[in-house]
C-alpha cells in the first residue's frame, strides 16, 4: 500500500508538556484516514506537523516522500499548494466575500483570466452547494455554510491531500450529514487522500477507511472501523462507547479526598 | 530577595527576546515589500483605511491646535508688542514640532490601534494560519501592505495637519484678534526656512511613521491569540507608540536644531 504521509518516530513537546511520544503512522494514498482520540491529545498538532507549521523535536514527517521539516521555505510552500486544510473555524478571510475567499488561492497562485477564474470559483462553490451564496460576506454565513465555503476554498487548487480539523464539531445533524457526504464524495470522485481529525465517533466511523486511535502521545489502536468496533481493548471500548469512566479516568489527577478535605485540620 | 532578582532577569530576557523578534519581523516585512509592486491595489486598499479614514481627526485636530496657537501666541507676543510675528510663531511650532508629533500620537490612536486589533483578530481566528496553509505568506500579503500604507501616510497626514493648523492660526490671529494680514504672511514667509524647518519636520514624520506602523503591525502579529491578548496588544500599541514618538522627538530635535 502506497503511503501518502509517513510519520516516523515523532516526538513533540509543547513547553514542558509531551504531546507525542515516539509516534509512528502511515496515511494511505487515496483513502480516508481518521485520527481519533480524546480532546487535548494533540490531534490538531499532528495536522500542523504535517503542514510544516510546527517542527517535531525528534523524528520525521514525510509527505510524498519529502521530509517536511527539512524543506526550505519555498519548497514547503510548493508542497502546501498540493495540500488543502479545513480549519475548525473555517478561517475564512472576513474582509472578503464568499466568492473572493474561494478565489483567493487562485488569485495568489495562478494567472487565470477573470472569466476562467469566475467559472472555477462558481464550480467549486457548486460542488459544496453554495453557488447561490457567492456574494455573501463571511459574517452572514451560518457555521455550517462557513465550513462548506472553507471546504470549497481548500479544494480550489485541486490538492491531492485534504486535512480536516474537527469537521463535524458544532454542526446541526443535517449540515453534519452534508459534510460527511461531501468528504466521501470528494474522496471517491477524484481520489483525494483525506486525513480527518475528529472525536465524533459515529460520523467518523461511517466514512473512514482506516482509523488511528491516539491517546497520551501514543497510537493506542489502528484498524478499519469494523475491527475497532470488535476490539477487546478496554480503552477502545470506553472511547467508542463513550463511557465516562474506565481506563481513561473521570477525575483529573488529584490528591485523595481525605487529604483535600481533612488535611487542613492536621496541619 | 532572590525571587525579585529572578523576576527582574526574567522580565529583561523576555523584553530582549521580544525586541529581537520585532527586528526579525521588521526585516521580513521590509523584504516582502517588493512583492507589492506588481499589485498596487493591495496597497491602495490599505492606504484608504489607514490614511484616508484618519483624515477627519487629523484635520479637525490640526484646525483646533492652530487656533489655540493663534490665541496663545497673540496673548504672549502682544505683551512685547510683537504680535506681527504671530504668523512665524504658529508656523514654526506646527512645522517643527506639533505637526509631526501630534499627528503621530493621533495616528497611533486612530490607525495604529486599528491595525493591531485587525491583525490580532486575524491571528486569533486562524486567518493568518489558514493563509500559511494556502502557501501564502501572511507577512507579505497582510502585513506588508498595511505597514507600507502606515508609514507612507504619516508624512502626508502631518503635512495636512500643519497646513490646516496654519489656517486655524490665521482665522484666529487675523480674523478675530486683528493681527495685520500682510505681516502675518510675510513674517511667516521670511521666518520659516525650507530646509531647516520644513524638511526637518518631514524627516521627523517619516521616522515616526516608520516606528508607529512597525509597533502597530508587530504587536498585532505577536499578540497572544485570545480576546484578552488582542486587547492588551492594542493598548501596548498606543502606549509604546506614544512613548517612542515623544522620546524620538527629543533625540531628533537635539540632532537637528542644536
Amino acid at each position: 500500500m502506497d503511503a501518502h504521509i509517513r510519520i516516523e518516530g515523532v516526538t513533540f513537546y509543547r513547553g514542558d508538556r509531551m504531546i507525542f511520544d515516539d509516534i509512528s503512522m502511515e496515511i494511505p494514498r487515496g483513502q480516508i484516514t481518521a485520527i481519533m482520540g480524546p480532546s487535548g491529545t494533540g490531534k490538531t498538532t499532528l495536522l500542523r506537523l504535517i503542514g510544516g507549521q510546527l517542527v517535531p523535536n525528534a523524528g520525521h514527517v514525510y509527505v510524498d516522500g519529502q521530509d517536511v521539516a527539512a524543506l526550505s521555505r519555498s519548497e514547503l510552500y510548493t508542497l502546501r499548494k498540493r495540500m488543502g486544510m479545513l480549519f475548525q473555524s473555517g478561517a475564512l478571510l472576513t474582509d472578503l466575500s464568499v466568492f473572493e475567499n474561494v478565489a483567493f488561492p487562485l488569485r495568489e497562485h495562478t494567472r487565470m483570466g477573470e472569466d476562467m477564474l469566475r467559472d472555477m470559483v462558481l464550480m467549486k462553490l457548486e460542488s459544496v452547494g453554495l453557488r447561490g451564496a457567492h456574494a455573501l460576506m463571511p459574517a452572514e454565513l451560518s457555521g455550517g455554510m462557513a465550513r462548506r465555503v472553507a471546504l470549497a476554498r481548500s479544494i480550489a487548487l485541486d490538492p491531492d491531500l485534504i486535512m480536516y480539523d474537527e469537521p463535524f464539531t458544532g454542526l446541526d445533524p443535517i449540515t453534519m450529514a452534508t459534510i460527511v457526504t461531501l468528504i466521501r464524495r470528494l474522496n471517491d470522485a477524484v481520489g483525494i487522500t483525506s486525513l480527518l481529525v475528529s472525536h465524533d465517533i459515529h460520523e467518523t466511523l461511517s466514512i473512514a477507511d482506516v482509523v488511528y486511535l491516539i491517546s497520551e502521545g501514543k497510537v493506542v489502536e489502528r484498524g478499519t472501523p469494523d475491527t475497532l468496533s470488535n476490539s477487546n481493548s478496554a480503552w477502545v471500548k470506553q472511547f467508542l462507547q463513550g463511557l465516562p469512566d474506565g481506563p481513561v479516568p473521570f477525575h483529573y489527577p488529584a490528591p485523595s479526598l481525605a487529604e483535600d478535605f481533612l488535611g487542613q485540620r492536621d496541619a | 530577595m532572590l525571587d525579585g532578582f529572578a523576576a527582574l532577569g526574567h522580565a529583561t530576557l523576555a523584553a530582549l527576546q521580544k525586541l529581537g523578534r520585532a527586528f526579525l519581523f521588521l526585516l521580513a516585512t521590509l523584504g516582502g515589500l517588493p512583492a507589492l509592486l506588481p499589485r498596487p491595489r493591495l496597497l491602495l486598499k490599505e492606504f484608504f483605511s489607514v490614511g484616508v479614514l484618519s483624515l477627519l481627526i487629523i484635520v479637525v485636530s490640526g484646525l483646533f491646535v492652530g487656533m489655540v496657537l493663534g490665541l496663545q501666541g497673540y496673548v504672549t507676543l502682544s505683551k512685547f508688542g510683537a504680535e506681527e510675528s504671530l504668523g512665524v510663531v504658529v508656523a514654526l511650532s506646527l512645522v517643527r514640532e506639533l505637526g509631526p508629533v501630534v499627528t503621530a500620537l493621533l495616528f497611533a490612536g486612530r490607525a495604529g490601534s486599528a491595525l493591531t486589533a485587525e491583525i490580532g483578530l486575524m491571528k486569533s481566528t486562524e486567518q493568518l494560519s489558514g493563509m500559511e496553509m494556502m502557501a501564502v505568506d501572511p507577512v507579505k500579503r497582510v502585513i506588508g501592505p498595511r505597514y507600507a500604507a502606515g508609514f507612507l501616510s504619516m508624512p502626508l497626514l502631518a503635512a495636512m495637519f500643519s497646513a490646516v493648523g496654519v489656517l486655524g492660526g490665521y482665522f484666529v490671529g487675523v480674523g478675530i484678534v486683528g493681527v495685520d494680514e500682510g505681516s502675518f504672511w510675510s513674517q511667516m514667509q521670511s521666518g520659516v526656512d525650507w530646509r531647516e524647518d520644513v524638511l526637518n519636520g518631514v524627516i521627523k514624520s517619516i521616522v515616526f511613521g516608520f516606528v508607529v506602523s512597525w509597533i502597530a503591525v508587530f504587536e498585532g502579529y505577536d499578540c497572544v491569540p485570545t480576546s484578552e491578548g488582542v486587547s492588551q496588544a492594542t493598548t501596548r500599541t498606543v502606549v509604546h507608540s506614544a512613548l517612542a514618538v515623544l522620546g524620538l522627538d527629543f533625540v531628533l530635535t537635539g540632532l537637528m536644531f542644536s
